[in-house]
């Protein structure tokens, strides 16, 4: 199963890279494609600038490889926030660190292929498979949250096997709506929010993963775990009359 | 009588902002707010409040107001065609709305954003620690005919009729970039013609971003459509897959795969914002060390913008009807001024 796969970082000068993102802020990668310890790299690093307490501060994230940071470059200049951070790298290893505590298991069933998803045929097609492989594979495959980006609460899960290796596609799909599934680069896309995406629509779940007025309004969380089952249009239609959560279930992982 | 702003008509895009809310781009919620920032901080200015009182922000069309009780207004940001009972009145500067008065906000002479400030600010409840609407995210809704705003209590002073002068930016121009993440993506020869094409901006274009166009071919890198997805930022230059280039605004995605050949200097983005389609558009990449002197600069003007205040002088040929007019307040004598601005 992918997401338990020790993976192995290749010892390597260049990383953990330090680079200043756009004006007023340092991104911190560690590495250049995806890795789960370098995901979860991102997550410890992150989680230790925010116990530093830095002043000057205003914001941190991680995405999949990498911890950003932004601050105030007129209370701090970039060298010496360069220097802060190249000193915070160099405490420890981190692609060793922990996963975050209190990690879940969900359960979010599908609708793979038909008018729901119309790109299910296209992208098993490019991932070598036929729809009936594609689908078992989609709906078998234990993945990980890496990273909640692009909307509210929208992870990026992953690895897919390496079938799934397919690109995005050139051209926008101007929209696909909440709950769409979608794949590239062996990873998946839970849509969060009716959005234009490259990725390829495969799939339709019935949760809001963004829900504002909620106490927690942010369903998942990077290092969740989850299992998209297959199920029928009437049945995922169901599920979306009853709740935000569209049939959704989560247990404790250990 | 009642402290609150009531929304007559509104046109499509009239929306409650701030300056956003921080602290949630780990969950994938950009900061959002105000797309262009200056407006608010000039808006702030006028009225003599703090810039994070929220305000109305008008894209393309404003709307007709009335104001529940006698209240201090503020207009900044793209210029509108405005009027308070007909009588024309003076954008980038501060106006009394008597109780009961139509305030009527027409469409945009030049520019994108309009922004209607009030004396305290509108007092919506607060949703995840701001009151901005985040169209993308689902954070509140454009206003509609109806609707009816709380507003806070003015701060002591906010005065009618001042006036403030303002850094141009409706009509595109040069924007300043800094190198970022990715602009190594890009071959040198190709960052040498983003900076030398001639741009315009697309009719493409909302709060999370506006598209660019030019007759040239587009912008390319081979390994363009596999990297990794990174964190975006407000001011990123993203390049899609056919090689068109789009500046990610205030209400952006927080990650994305597409390279960024450069960021825009955060004072610049009003700039973009602001540019009508069609409105031409160069960028220009500067040095880390040239933003930060720009930063200084912009933060002591933004700090100094209170003592730019002068008092607003009417135009007499946009007075409706002279003699009607109380010279000494600068408050109109009451219904007689409902005809036809001139």
């Amino acid at each position: 199963m992918p997401c338990n796969e020790v993976g192995v970082m290749p010892k390597d000068a260049s990383w953990p890279s330090l680079r200043t993102a756009g004006f007023d802020g340092f991104l911190v990668s560690f590495a250049r494609s995806l890795s789960e310890p370098a995901n979860r790299a991102a997550l410890a690093f992150r989680a230790a600038v925010e116990q530093a307490g830095w002043a000057g501060v205003h914001e941190t994230s991680t995405s999949l490889v990498s911890t950003y940071l932004r601050f105030d470059p007129l209370w701090e200049t970039h060298d010496e926030m360069r220097a802060r951070l190249a000193k915070l790298i160099d405490t420890r290893d981190w692609f060793d660190a922990p996963l975050p505590e209190g990690r879940r298991l969900w359960r979010i069933p599908t609708v793979y292929g038909t008018d729901l998803a119309p790109q299910l045929g296209e992208a098993a097609k490019m991932a070598g498979l036929s729809e009936a492989a594609a689908i078992a594979s989609l709906s078998e495959t234990r993945v990980r949250v890496q990273t909640i980006g692009f909307a509210p609460g929208q992870p990026y899960l992953g690895e897919l096997p390496a079938d799934w290796d397919i690109p995005r596609q050139s051209e926008l799909t101007a929209r696909v709506p909440v709950g769409a599934l979608t794949v590239a680069i062996r990873q998946i896309v839970l849509f969060s929010v009716t959005a234009p995406t490259g990725w390829r629509h495969v799939g339709q779940t019935a949760i809001r993963l963004f829900q504002p007025e909620a106490e927690h309004p942010f369903v998942l969380r990077p290092g969740d775990e989850v299992i998209f089952p297959a199920t029928t249009p009437e049945a995922l239609s169901n599920m979306r009359d009853a709740g935000p959560m569209g049939g959704a279930e989560a247990e404790a992982l250990k | 009588m009642s402290r609150e702003l009531i929304i007559h008509s509104s046109g499509p895009g009239v929306t409650v902002q701030d300056m956003g809310r921080p602290g949630y781009l780990g969950f994938g919620l950009s900061r959002g707010g105000a797309a262009d920032r200056m407006a608010l901080l000039e808006g702030a200015a006028l009225l003599g409040q703090w810039a994070d009182c929220a305000a109305l922000e008008m894209a393309g069309m404003g709307g007709t107001f009335e104001a529940g009780e006698d209240m201090v207004i503020a207009l900044t940001g793209a210029p509108m065609k405005a009027s308070i009972d007909g009588a024309r009145i003076a954008w980038n500067a501060s106006h009394a709305l008597p109780q009961g008065a139509r305030l009527s906000i027409g469409a945009v002479e030049q520019g994108s954003y309009g922004y209607l400030h009030l004396a305290g600010g509108i007092d919506t409840p607060e949703l995840l620690g701001a009151r901005g609407t985040h169209l993308a995210a689902g954070l509140g809704r454009a206003l509609k005919a109806g609707d009816r705003l709380p507003v806070g209590p003015p701060a002591r002073g906010a005065a009618a009729n001042l006036t403030l002068p303002v850094s141009p930016r409706f009509a595109g121009g040069t924007v300043r970039v800094v190198p970022s993440l990715q602009t190594e993506v890009f071959p040198p020869e190709e960052i040498a013609r983003f900076e030398a094409t001639a741009f315009t901006r697309d009719t493409r274009g909302n709060r999370m971003g506006v598209r660019l166009v030019s007759p040239d071919k587009g912008f390319g890198t081979d390994s363009g459509l596999s990297i990794l997805s990174e964190v975006i930022i407000p001011g990123d230059i993203q390049v899609t897959g056919d090689g068109t280039p789009f500046v990610l605004l205030t209400e952006c995605q927080t990650t994305g795969g597409y390279p960024r050949i450069g960021s825009v200097l955060p004072y610049d983005l009003p700039i973009v914002a602001q540019a009508q389609a069609g409105v031409p558009l160069r960028f220009r990449f500067i040095t880390l060390e040239e933003g930060v002197q720009i930063a200084r600069r912009e933060q002591a003007r933004a700090e100094g913008l209170r003592k730019l205040r002068r008092p607003l002088i009417r135009d007499p040929r946009h007075m409706a009807d002279l003699i009607s007019y109380q010279l000494i307040s600068g408050v109109t004598a009451g219904h007689d001024m409902e005809k036809a601005d001139t």
